[in-house]
């Protein structure tokens, strides 16, 4: 490192100066050949660094998006074979047929959402704030249900749910099942096959995915902000409503988005919990693909599914505004 | 209005990090409170603040007991250390912060003046961290002294602050202080920031007031070695008194016939008896360094100074002031400050000198304290 550094400074007086050019001026020469044989190598390496997701994602990723698009313009039949013949009715026929299923899986995806932020957002402000040595504990406990398969979980919500269980005996015995069943949520004095059963399904699959960046949007935050606030004249709520909750938005958008995106498309819970009323649009596409093999139809439905979760989010996105914070 | 804390104190666990203090701020002064880390001073002001539950103890803003009042109902505000802006809100909104919360509606014009008394007027739309450190300390400054508060709480306002800047807050925060007339209360590890600023300072120590006054009566008579270490330097002789002569206290250091003179009234001992032992302090730039072979050329004029000979050890160059180490047979390292006016060049490194000082420049200290409190080593 030295090396530049004399004759840099060898160099500020004019040439005329008494001092010898000779031995100085090796120093630079050497150090050019070596910066400049060292300047691609290092301007490549973030190229490799992302060669192998690029890979990845190439292989898994973008040819099979293509391959799907190309479906989803293709008529045939399985035994005759598909051919690509920009067949756009695949696309009206499919939205014609399971507008519902649409609906349903939005709406679904919605209310999980909504329902994990309710929960979600106090379990992660007690974490990150007043836990002490208990936080440590609590967030494993946060991700301890992935320890368990997601199919398992989900069966098991079946027993939970099922008609001579526990749940239903209770919410029976206080009268909240008559009034579940006037808002159309649940029906015959059940849970299992309503709709209330897939929302609960989704909101505990997805809960983690809610609480984990809400909890470290709300790590975050500089207890002195706190301190400030009150200090200002701010009421204890008051410094929640203006202070906390705009601070922690980045981990709200971020935990909405990985709940509602992957609850809309999920159809587990909707097979497992639902019934042939409360299924989702990701029951339909699977439907289409392994039962009719009608792969167009279905290709046609995943895209849609696509492109409405890509709008939603955007206009979300513009919404929350989340440039605008830190 | 006056602040009255009495006997508040503070225990977390089994550390007491205040002990029960007794302390009364005067209406508009500025008043600092000075220790090292940890000396509880930051828990005192939080106490004021309301941040901090007082374990015992009472805090009186006035007439009024406000011990148990919630920070947001304290007529109190608070310059936080690290300013604590709010980063999602920018400059205007963080200064309207307080008057919003209290249901103000119509800001724009107050803050507008306050932006201009900081000087930080063209920054209004500014988020916080688009600004420098001395800029984000203005924002917080403002954002407190808007609310009219009746005693501004600053917590180590300037310690983020380089050198030259802080320096410059000082003076500033001196004249805005001026201005509103507001009593400041500031919390603050730096001796120099606080003399320069406080009308009066309170050292803080392991969670007590070991002495509170004006910055040059604790400069000039300092009443424990910790505040004679820690504002400033001192040198300090263990020395046994031997007569008392009228005003005077008549006493040698110990081990040697180097005779000290001192007013009694310098003297922080109660009652001191001869054959009591003190510890004499004197202040570097106090002192004047003589060559030993001109040192009793004027023995006429100055013979009632103090006198101590030595040899120097070491001479450092400090632009303003030459200063000197000097080893004597009563103190190993006695410090001296000469002004750069006529360096004598014979005061080098070995040579021979005497060290001469009036005995209104000395102080006596109660020998039973350790003698190193509150220098950098004993704080390290």
């Amino acid at each position: 490192m030295s090396a530049p550094a004399v004759p840099a400074s060898a160099g500020a007086p004019p040439p005329s100066g008494p001092e010898p050019h000779g031995s100085g001026s090796s120093g630079p020469s050497d150090g050019a050949v070596a910066g400049a044989a060292a300047r691609p190598r290092r301007r490549l390496t973030p190229y490799w660094l992302l060669l192998p997701a690029g890979l990845w994602l190439a292989v898994f990723f973008v040819a099979p998006f293509f391959y799907q698009a190309s479906t989803s313009v293709q008529s045939g039949s399985l035994e005759e074979g598909f051919r690509v013949t920009w067949d756009f009715t695949n696309y009206t026929d499919a939205l014609a047929t399971y507008a519902p299923h649409f609906l349903r899986s939005f709406l679904y995806a919605a209310s999980a959402t909504v329902l994990c932020l309710l929960i979600g957002y106090p379990l992660a402000y007690m974490i990150a704030f007043r836990a002490g040595r208990w936080r440590g504990l609590l967030l494993v406990m946060v991700i301890a249900p992935f320890f368990t398969s997601f199919l398992i979980r989900t069966l098991a919500w079946k027993t939970i749910l099922s008609d001579a269980g526990p749940v239903v005996g209770v919410l029976k015995s206080v009268h909240i099942l008559d009034v579940t069943s006037q808002l159309g949520l649940t029906g015959d004095e059940r849970l299992l096959a309503t709709p209330l059963a897939v929302v609960c399904g989704l909101t505990y699959n997805f809960l983690p995915f809610m609480i984990l960046p809400l909890y470290s949007s709300l790590e975050r935050i500089d207890l002195s902000l706190h301190e400030a606030a009150r200090d200002l004249y701010a009421k204890p709520a008051t410094v929640f409503r203006k202070v906390t909750f705009p601070l922690s938005l980045p981990g709200v958008v971020a935990g909405t988005l990985l709940t509602f995106i992957p609850a809309s498309g999920d159809y587990i819970n909707a097979q497992l919990l639902g019934s042939p009323n409360t299924q989702m649009v990701g029951n339909a596409i699977q439907k289409q693909f392994l039962n009719v093999l009608d792969y167009p139809a279905a290709a046609a439905m995943s895209f849609i599914l696509m492109a409405i979760i890509l709008i939603v989010v955007s206009v979300y996105m513009r919404k929350a505004g989340t440039e605008e914070l830190v | 209005m006056t602040i009255t804390l009495t006997g508040i104190s503070k225990v977390f666990g089994d550390f007491t990090a205040v002990h029960p203090l007794d302390l009364t701020i005067p209406e508009g002064s500025f008043f600092a409170l000075l220790g090292a880390s940890g000396c509880g001073k930051t828990t005192t002001l939080r106490m004021i603040a309301g941040l901090e539950e007082p374990t015992g103890g009472s805090i009186r803003l006035g007439d009024e007991d406000i011990t148990g009042l919630p920070p947001h109902k304290r007529p109190v505000n608070t310059v936080f250390q690290n300013y604590a802006l709010f980063p999602h809100l920018d400059v205007s909104e963080n200064v309207a912060f307080g008057l919003r919360r209290r249901g103000i509606t119509s800001v724009r014009k107050q803050v507008e003046e306050m932006l201009e008394l900081v000087e930080l007027g063209q920054l209004a739309k500014r988020k916080p961290r688009q600004l420098s450190g001395g800029q984000q300390q203005r924002v917080a400054l403002a954002r407190a002294l808007i609310n009219r508060p009746q005693v501004l709480l600053l917590d180590e306002p300037l310690g983020a602050l380089d050198l030259k800047l802080r320096r410059q807050m000082q003076l500033e925060l001196k004249r805005i202080q001026t201005e509103v007339g507001i009593t400041f209360v500031h919390v603050t590890h730096d001796q120099e920031e606080a003399m320069t600023m406080a009308d009066t300072v309170a050292v803080m120590n392991a969670g007590r007031v070991e002495q509170l006054g004006a910055p040059d009566e604790l400069y000039e008579r300092p009443r424990s070695t910790f505040v004679a270490n820690f504002l400033g330097t001192s040198n300090l002789i263990e020395a046994e008194i031997t007569e008392t002569e009228g005003e005077y206290l008549l006493l040698k250091a110990v081990g040697t016939d180097t005779a000290l003179r001192l007013p009694a009234e310098r003297c922080a001992v109660e009652d001191p008896q001869a054959g009591g032992k003190v510890l004499v302090g004197v202040r570097p730039e106090k002192i004047t360094l003589a060559h030993a072979e001109d040192a009793d050329t004027g023995s006429g004029k100055g013979s009632a100074d103090n006198r101590l000979s030595g040899r120097i050890r070491d001479a450092g160059y400090l632009g303003v002031s030459m200063q000197y180490v000097v080893d004597t047979p009563v103190c190993p390292e006695f410090s001296v400050y000469e002004q750069n006016v006529e360096r004598d060049a014979r005061l080098a490194p070995g040579a021979e000198v005497v060290m001469r000082w009036r005995p209104a420049h000395t102080f006596a200290l109660d020998a039973a304290q350790d003698a190193d409190a509150g220098t950098l080593e004993d704080s390290l």
